[in-house]
């Protein structure tokens, strides 16, 4: 398989706190990643380097994407480039309709893919079809992004983005936090659905439980900045049991 | 954060102002300077009538008795009057060659900025008087109007054609002695337009002004008058461009607007003036009075003003509310972007009973510039069971611009209702990030949050006007995200 992701020896600091500590990932084609790890660790940092956002300074390692160093991207040019972030706290704008944005977003794409703007007939059978995938209210697409949105829709609303930009590597940051049951089934076929064989997502949770709707390739514990363990899906069973007293102890050798 | 924040701040382009050209045309200019001889001078090169020159003579005594304004939130350099041209004229405004008698080098110009002088090629019916400096170059659709009964000529014109309606009409709802700038407009005026609207005609096309400074050193000063008989309706709109100078230059503009009963007439305006530099150097400086006054029973007015323009935004379109069941409407988006600085908003004057007004102003500051709405509602004792509601909306891109809202509320009856509602919000980094993540660019994405902070106003605008405008609020804070 084709490497798509490639993160070697990454640190990074904010404010002169050194928040990553030398973090090695790959991530190919076809693969599911999930990242655990207490909070604070350094997940959500390590999501945001890699779509862009100027939170962290790096100060050592590098990214590839796909065989091209990510920090030569803006974070449009890196979501063009089919870079996927489901956001933890999703943010709100108000005034901005979804389908105003979503559709300014996906003719962006496609610009830069070379195909013409999608027809308002073809975009609104595009968004129905994606509405019916992750069964998100209708409603809410003709409401301004995120604004006035419940806990749970933001993140359902997060899925939907996903389904309509068809990303390569989908990285969502703790989308099934403040799900309630049936919601984190919606996402979690959502995610199922939408994954082929030349795509890649890395997932970030604290429970093992959406673990059991996608099976993930690999298990990674970030842990104070730096990836301490990695294995297959029954370390997500482990960490369940055993909690992150276990790693800790681990990392300080006792 | 901090960091990132004075990078994109630092990265404040010059926006990009398509308009900034000049054209290099022989044109008649007086010397720099104002006195008495110079409004005779005026005068004289329009050739009016008698009266006109009394009016100017007793404007221009009246003016120099007077002060600028200080009351608004602006700072406002010392402008020296005798430094200023007061009439400036392409020379060869009718071209000798051209058939319809326009000089082809000012229908290029005019080309260029968009408005076609040609009736033939306009297919959006639009029908405009094109002012360059101190003069209008060309109104078309004169003859198509006048079928209809309708008057739609430059000012000089309709003084010479049609001085017993300027007699009624002029300054009888902006008296020159209404303020500072006034009685200056009113004594150095050289052109602007007028329109005329009889009973129970709808104007079949729209009517609109456009207005271009082109020479340097000079002011322009402008009127404009709109009358609406009896049951007639006309929709106008206005345009102005200016060429990118390091000098400041005056503006200061009357607007007069005359509706009867069951009349109704929109005015919308997209002011684009050159607004300056990045660094606050040169840019018009825009005093504008305008006021309509609804004089008979359901008239209406309507202002819709998008302003992205100028270093100095002074303008209050207002309504006098006269009468009863009379309508008035403010519908605003003011942008500074830089150093610009604007005050702006409205009068609403309620007189008549059972009166109704609603203001929706939605200010947008960028860079370091400051943005004010400033309004006064007022309900006279007679005027029962009248109504305001006012929306004043601010939204801050970055933390070095300011807004503020001046609302002055005075009502003399029991049975009226005002209501002000006021918001203030801020484009913040994450939700251009949001964007971004979403393949949106950073100027698209300020575009879109603008756009939609607007749209509530863009939407009463005529739907050319509204693309245009659209854009132009995206250019006007190129760059500018905090
Ligand atoms: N803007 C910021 N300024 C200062 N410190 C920050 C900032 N953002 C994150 N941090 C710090 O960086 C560290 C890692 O934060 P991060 O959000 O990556 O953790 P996380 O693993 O996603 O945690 P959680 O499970 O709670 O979401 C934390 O100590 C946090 O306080
Ligand atoms: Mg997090």
């Amino acid at each position: 398989m084709n490497s798509m992701l490639s993160i070697k020896d990454l640190r990074a600091s904010i404010e002169d706190k050194e928040i990553l500590k030398g973090i090695t990932l790959e991530v190919k084609e076809g693969e599911v990643h999930a990242i655990m790890g207490p909070n604070g660790s350094g997940k959500s940092t390590l999501a945001s380097l890699v779509a862009g956002k100027e939170l962290a300074d790096v100060t050592g390692g590098s990214i590839t994407y796909l065989g091209k160093n990510l920090f030569d991207l803006n974070p449009e040019e890196r979501s063009k480039a089919g870079i996927f972030l489901g956001f933890q706290y999703p943010t709100e704008i108000p005034g901005v309709t979804m389908v105003n944005f979503l559709k300014t977003a996906l003719n962006e794409h496609r610009k830069h893919k070379g195909l013409e703007p999608l027809s308002a007939k073809d975009f609104l059978k595009l968004l129905r079809e994606k509405k019916d995938m992750v069964e998100i209210d209708s409603k809410l697409t003709n409401r301004s992004v995120n604004a006035g949105f419940s806990g749970g829709e933001k993140k359902k609303n997060e899925i939907f983005q996903m389904a309509m930009l068809e990303p390569k590597l989908a990285i969502l940051d703790e989308t099934d936090s403040g799900l309630d049951i049936d919601a984190l089934k919606i996402v979690a076929n959502g995610v199922n659905k939408l994954k082929r064989k030349d795509n890649a997502t890395i997932i970030i949770t604290h429970y093992q439980r959406l673990l059991d709707y996608i099976i993930p390739d690999y298990v990674h514990v970030l842990f104070d900045g730096r990836i301490v363990k990695s294995g297959g899906k029954e370390l997500a069973l482990k960490l369940e049991e055993k909690g992150y007293e276990w790693i800790r102890n681990q990392v300080n050798g006792n | 954060m901090k960091k990132e924040q004075n990078k994109i701040l630092s990265e404040v382009t010059g926006s990009d102002y398509k308009y900034g050209f000049y054209t290099d045309i022989d044109i008649e200019i007086f010397p720099p300077g104002l006195n008495e001889d110079v409004v005779r001078a005026i005068s004289a090169k329009n050739e009016e009538p008698e009266f006109m020159l009394e009016f100017r003579l007793k404007a221009y005594r009246h003016w120099l008795k007077m002060e600028i304004p200080d009351w608004a939130h602006l700072k406002i350099p010392e402008i020296n009057y005798q430094d200023i041209s007061y009439y400036a004229a392409p020379k060869n405004k009718k071209g000798t060659e051209s058939p319809d008698g326009v000089d082809p080098e000012l229908r290029k110009t005019f080309e260029k900025l968009g408005i076609s002088l040609d009736e033939q090629k306009r297919l959006s019916g639009v029908a405009v008087d094109a002012v360059m400096d101190s003069v209008s170059v060309k109104t078309t659709f004169q003859e198509t109007l006048a079928e209809h009964g309708i008057i739609f000529c430059s000012m000089s014109e309709a003084i010479k054609e049609h001085p017993d309606l300027i007699k009624k009409y002029l300054g009888s709802v902006v008296p020159y002695t209404d303020n500072y700038f006034t009685a200056l407009n009113a004594a150095v005026f050289s052109d602007g337009s007028f329109c005329y609207i009889p009973k129970g005609v709808k104007a079949p096309m729209e009517l609109s002004t456009y207005f271009r400074i082109n020479a340097a050193n000079t002011g322009q000063f402008e009127r404009t008058l709109i009358v609406a008989e009896e049951g007639s309706y006309v929709s106008y709109l206005e345009g102005c461009t200016a060429p990118m100078r390091d000098e400041n230059q005056l503006h200061a503009a009357v607007v007069e607007i005359i509706v009867e009963k069951d009349a109704y007439v929109k005015y919308s305006t997209v002011q684009n003036w050159y607004p300056g530099d990045k660094n606050g150097k040169g840019g018009i400086f825009n005093f504008v009075t305008k006021r309509g006054i609804c004089r008979g029973e359901r008239s209406k007015i309507s202002w819709t003003q998008v302003e992205t323009g100028s270093a100095i935004t002074w303008k209050y379109p207002s309504c006098i509310l006269k009468g009863n069941n009379s309508v008035g409407e403010f519908n605003s988006v003011a942008v500074t972007n830089n150093y610009q600085q604007a005050d702006t908003g409205t009068k609403m004057i309620h007189i008549g009973k059972n009166t109704k007004s609603t203001i929706i102003s939605k200010g947008i500051s960028a860079g370091f510039s400051n943005n004010s709405y400033r309004g006064l509602v007022k309900v006279v004792k007679k005027a029962q069971n009248s109504r305001n509601f006012s929306q004043c909306d601010s939204l801050l891109l970055g933390d070095q611009c300011g807004a503020h809202t001046f609302p002055y509320i005075e009502v003399d009856n029991a049975n009226s209702i005002v209501e002000h509602e006021a918001t203030t919000s801020k484009i913040g980094e994450d939700q251009i990030f949001y964007c971004n993540q979403r393949g949106i660019s950073t100027e698209d994405a300020i575009g879109l949050i603008v756009n939609g902070y607007a749209k509530e106003v863009l939407n009463k605008l005529p739907m050319e006007f509204a693309v245009e405008a659209q854009k132009l609020l995206q250019i006007s804070l190129e760059g500018s995200v905090g």
